[in-house]
């Protein structure tokens, strides 16, 4: 019994740990596949060299995270037999079809045109070279929506039946892809993904413009991250805001501990701004709240009466004090990022955008915050289901392969060795590329003999380097 | 007449199969070959001439391994726990050396370092596939819907011999692919490598197949049962055809013949894989009536496939073609 419960602990770190390495990437290349169409067409269409360079430059790095993704993606797909193998079978029916359609949709997609955009620009001409870009963008995005589909049938299951031998089989696909929180979901984790992308792209504008190097190319990134973040981080609060409302309505235990209302509230419940949760005595210490608050935010009303985990058995708690913390560190990164936003939008008006040295500078630190908002958000909402992994039908504990602790353990240990050497050693080049903008003519001359070297992406054509000169 | 959709489903998860091995083969090839070429120029050529499709190529896996669990998802089930450590094994193997495409461009100190991690990964991965096969065709105990044998039973001598086999026969598909694609010294010492590894690959293909018959009464029967081996027998007519056309293809200095008769030496050794399986999907314990989802969900996802396969073999054709020819030495946007 003991040794079961290990082997079940090591599999949920195993798989926590390494889909939190995986969606790291995606919530990249989503947003970044995106950004670079919008670039590639941008150079098309004003015919503007300097966004070809800019293209050039993010390409670069859009193909190493790519390949990290996809590298740390078939583990995921494997995981799920190996280690979560009853949950396999059971589940397989509903979940494996779309799954299914995600890798001939959109991982096909992905990888079909992806050579031809690294590699193919001067073999197949400006028209296909772009089409073939809208096509891995478009990729990105087909995965995003089966893979959230499967999560969020997961989260709140519909349109099955169970057969006799316990498996979930379809009775109504529709309702299945379409389950309740999927749409939320969906919306959510997409703006994520771009304003991850437009955190990033915006911190490496921020950084030269700070260095006052390449200002063209610098400034180009900076004010198109400014820009998506001026409009896409207020909707990320109305979109996180109608998800927690669905949530209510389908999880209402996850929300009861992301608010950590241990107790019910029938005159009305306070929005607990801090805290520090108390399994033990099943409260929060030293709470810092706003009486009737959360009522109002979640039922429109202040006096609406809410239940707290006081009416819910103790073995169906998830553990409150992560999904707690995790939820407050996503809602208070989403609004520095609606800070950072308004902010641009004023010193853009005033116009010193490019100038602002703390603007700039709380740019180059929010650079990063884009992972950490979207990691405490899956956190939140993939431990706030617990104990569940096929909510209110399949217990965790119920999911999981009959492997030995100690095999799971050694796989464990590899495979933190092995994504912290080689994803450490992938983010490590990433940043490097990122310090180097490209066709810098002053950079130039000091990075030559490297760059002959091939350790830059700079183009060694002579002539481009030539219009990069003259483009300033 | 009902349709049989998961006898369909089987035909197209033995498709996808495959299409992995034939196409990440090559470029896993590629990457075992690399020792034989130490010089930077070579590496970069070799490497080059995988690197705008060997994405594509490991899709295939995904899509053999995520469909499984689809349309069978008992063999899914009890199939990859029982296999646990090769798998694991080769995961992180594909992680070395699909992360060694954009590493190695970007250090020109650490660059020695991502061509062993790319020897390495693929190597590996290679090994361990093929020791993953070994295992599958030993068979795999299913009780109760769960796998029910030991944590060591996929490590046999048959199983080991089987990880060997692969190696060398991705080595001669990686041989055969760089005589195709590349031009000059590097072409001619892959044509010599490609007649050695021709060889070994018969060898190892001669010995697997002398050996799987009596690992199961079931495969002797298959194979030497009468009148079963009027059927059988054509498989190893196909082989000797293939090695005889490899053989000629390489002596007379073809550059794309050797390579589609390796190919055919993958194809029909598949085949007597899949001779030897039917019906099983778990040799020998769930078959593939057993392990197949309900009708709703094979028929949901056949109608995908039905559209989207000829879709993705148009446009990976496609992909290929753009990078046709022998592989330009300056070309690539590193
Ligand atoms: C840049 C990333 C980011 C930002 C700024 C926010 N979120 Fe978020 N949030 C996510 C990224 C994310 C996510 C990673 O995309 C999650 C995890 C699973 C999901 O569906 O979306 C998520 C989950 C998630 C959930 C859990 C849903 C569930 O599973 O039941 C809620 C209630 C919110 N979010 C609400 C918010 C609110 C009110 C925000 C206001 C500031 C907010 N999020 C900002
Ligand atoms: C990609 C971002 C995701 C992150 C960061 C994430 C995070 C986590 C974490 C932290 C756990 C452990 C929960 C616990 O044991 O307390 C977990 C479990 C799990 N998640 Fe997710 N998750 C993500 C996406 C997904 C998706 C897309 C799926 C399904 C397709 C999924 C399916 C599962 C399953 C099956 C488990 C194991 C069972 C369990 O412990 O609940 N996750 N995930
Ligand atoms: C546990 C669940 C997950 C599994 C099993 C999974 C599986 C995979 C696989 C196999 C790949 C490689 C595809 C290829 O060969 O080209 C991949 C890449 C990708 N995945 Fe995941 N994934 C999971 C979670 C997610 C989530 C939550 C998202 C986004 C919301 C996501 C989005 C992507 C995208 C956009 C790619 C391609 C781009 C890239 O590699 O960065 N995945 N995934």
């Amino acid at each position: 019994m003991i040794e079961n419960l290990d082997a079940l602990l090591l599999a949920r770190i195993q798989f926590a740990f390494t889909v939190s390495f995986h969606i790291i990437f995606p919530a990249f290349t989503i947003g970044l596949a995106s950004y670079l169409a919008v670039l590639e067409g941008l150079w098309l269409w004003t015919k503007r060299e300097v966004y070809l360079e800019v293209f050039n430059f993010w390409k670069t790095i859009f193909a190493l995270s790519f390949g990290m993704g996809v590298v740390s993606g078939i583990v995921m797909s494997y995981q799920f037999g190996t280690n979560w193998s009853v949950f396999s079978d059971k589940a397989g029916p509903v979940i494996g079809p779309l799954m299914g359609y995600e890798v001939l949709s959109a991982f096909f997609l992905e990888a079909g045109f992806l050579g031809i955009m690294l590699f193919g620009l001067n073999r197949v001409g400006k028209g296909l070279h772009f089409f073939a870009t809208i096509m891995v963008a478009v990729g990105t995005l087909g995965s995003a929506f089966w893979i959230l589909s499967v999560n969020s049938w997961m989260q709140t299951p519909a349109g099955f039946a169970m057969n006799d031998v316990g498996q979930f089989v379809p009775v109504d696909w529709w309702a299945a892809i379409f389950n309740p929180s999927f749409p939320y979901r969906l919306l959510h984790m997409v703006l994520a993904a771009y304003l991850t992308t437009a955190l990033v792209v915006g911190a490496v504008g921020a950084w030269h413009l700070l260095q006052g190097r390449a200002r063209e190319r610098a400034g180009i990134m900076f004010s198109m991250a400014m820009w998506m973040l001026t409009v896409v981080a207020p909707l990320q609060i109305a979109a996180g805001d109608l998800h927690g409302l669905n949530t209510l309505e389908h999880q209402p235990i996850k929300v009861m501990a992301m608010e950590g209302h241990y107790e019910s509230h029938p005159e009305g419940a306070p929005l607990i701004l801090f805290g520090i949760p108390n399994t033990a005595e099943q409260r929060i210490d030293y709470a810092v709240q706003i009486p009737k608050l959360s009522s109002l935010i979640l039922l429109h009303d202040l006096n609406a009466p809410l239940d707290g985990l006081d009416t819910i058995p103790r073995e169906l708690h998830p553990p409150v004090p992560i999904v707690f913390w995790s939820f407050r560190i996503m809602v208070g990164l989403g609004t520095a990022m609606a800070i950072l936003g308004l902010w641009s939008l004023w010193a853009r008006r005033r116009g010193h955008l490019f100038t602002n040295r703390p603007l700039l500078r709380m740019a180059l630190v929010m650079g990063p915050m884009g992972f950490v908002a979207v990691l405490a958000g899956w956190i939140t909402t993939e431990v706030g289901r617990q104990p569940w992994t096929v909510y209110g039908h399949l217990l965790t504990a119920d999911s999981v392969s009959p492997i030995a602790a100690p095999a799971v353990a050694a796989s464990l240990v590899a495979f933190i060795v092995v994504y912290f050497a080689i994803f450490g050693a992938g983010t490590f080049y990433i940043l490097r590329l990122m310090g180097r903008l490209p066709d810098d003519p002053d950079e130039d001359l000091k990075d030559a003999p490297l760059r002959t070297a091939g350790i830059t992406p700079g183009p060694p054509n002579p002539r481009r380097h030539e219009e990069a000169l003259h483009g300033r | 007449m009902v349709v049989d959709l998961p006898f369909i489903w089987a035909g197209i998860i033995a498709f996808a199969v495959l299409a992995y091995v034939i196409m990440d083969g090559f470029d896993l090839g590629v990457g075992i070959l690399f020792p034989f070429f130490p010089e930077k120029h070579d590496r970069d050529v070799m490497m080059n001439s995988v690197a705008p499709v060997w994405d594509g190529n490991e899709t295939w896996l995904v899509l053999g391994g995520g469909g499984l669990l689809a349309v069978f998802p008992l063999a899914y089930a009890t199939i990859l726990p029982a296999l646990y450590a090769p798998l694991i094994v080769m995961l992180l193997a594909l992680i070395f050396r699909g992360v060694a495409f954009e590493y190695r461009w970007r250090t020109k100190r650490a660059e020695h370092l991502w061509d062993l991690s790319f020897i390495f990964g693929s190597t590996v991965a290679a090994f361990s596939q093929g020791v993953a096969l070994g295992a599958l065709v030993q068979g795999i105990p299913v009780v109760d819907r769960a796998y029910a044998g030991g944590w060591w039973d996929w490590l046999t001598p048959f199983s080991l011999l089987t990880g060997v086999a692969l190696v060398v026969g991705y080595a001669l598909l990686g041989a055969t692919w760089l005589v195709m694609k590349t031009s000059g010294r590097l072409a001619i010492k892959a044509r010599r490598i490609a007649l050695r590894t021709a060889g070994a690959t018969i060898l190892a293909m001669g010995l697997v197949s002398l050996w799987t018959p009596f690992l199961n009464p079931l495969f002797l029967e298959r194979w030497f049962g009468w009148p079963n081996m009027l059927y059988s027998g054509i498989v190893p007519l196909g082989v000797a055809g293939c090695f005889y056309l490899l053989l000629r293809g390489l002596l007379k200095r073809r550059d794309v013949l050797p390579f589609v008769a390796a190919l055919g030496l993958f194809v029909l050794g598949f085949i007597g894989i899949g001779i030897s399986f039917y019906p099983y999907i778990v040799p020998t314990s769930v078959t593939i009536h057993e392990a197949a989802a309900p009708d709703e969900s094979l028929l949901f996802l056949l109608v995908g496939a039905v559209v989207l396969v000829p879709l993705i073999l148009a446009y990976t054709a496609y992909a290929y073609w753009v990078f046709r020819g022998k592989v330009d030495p300056h070309e690539g946007y590193h």
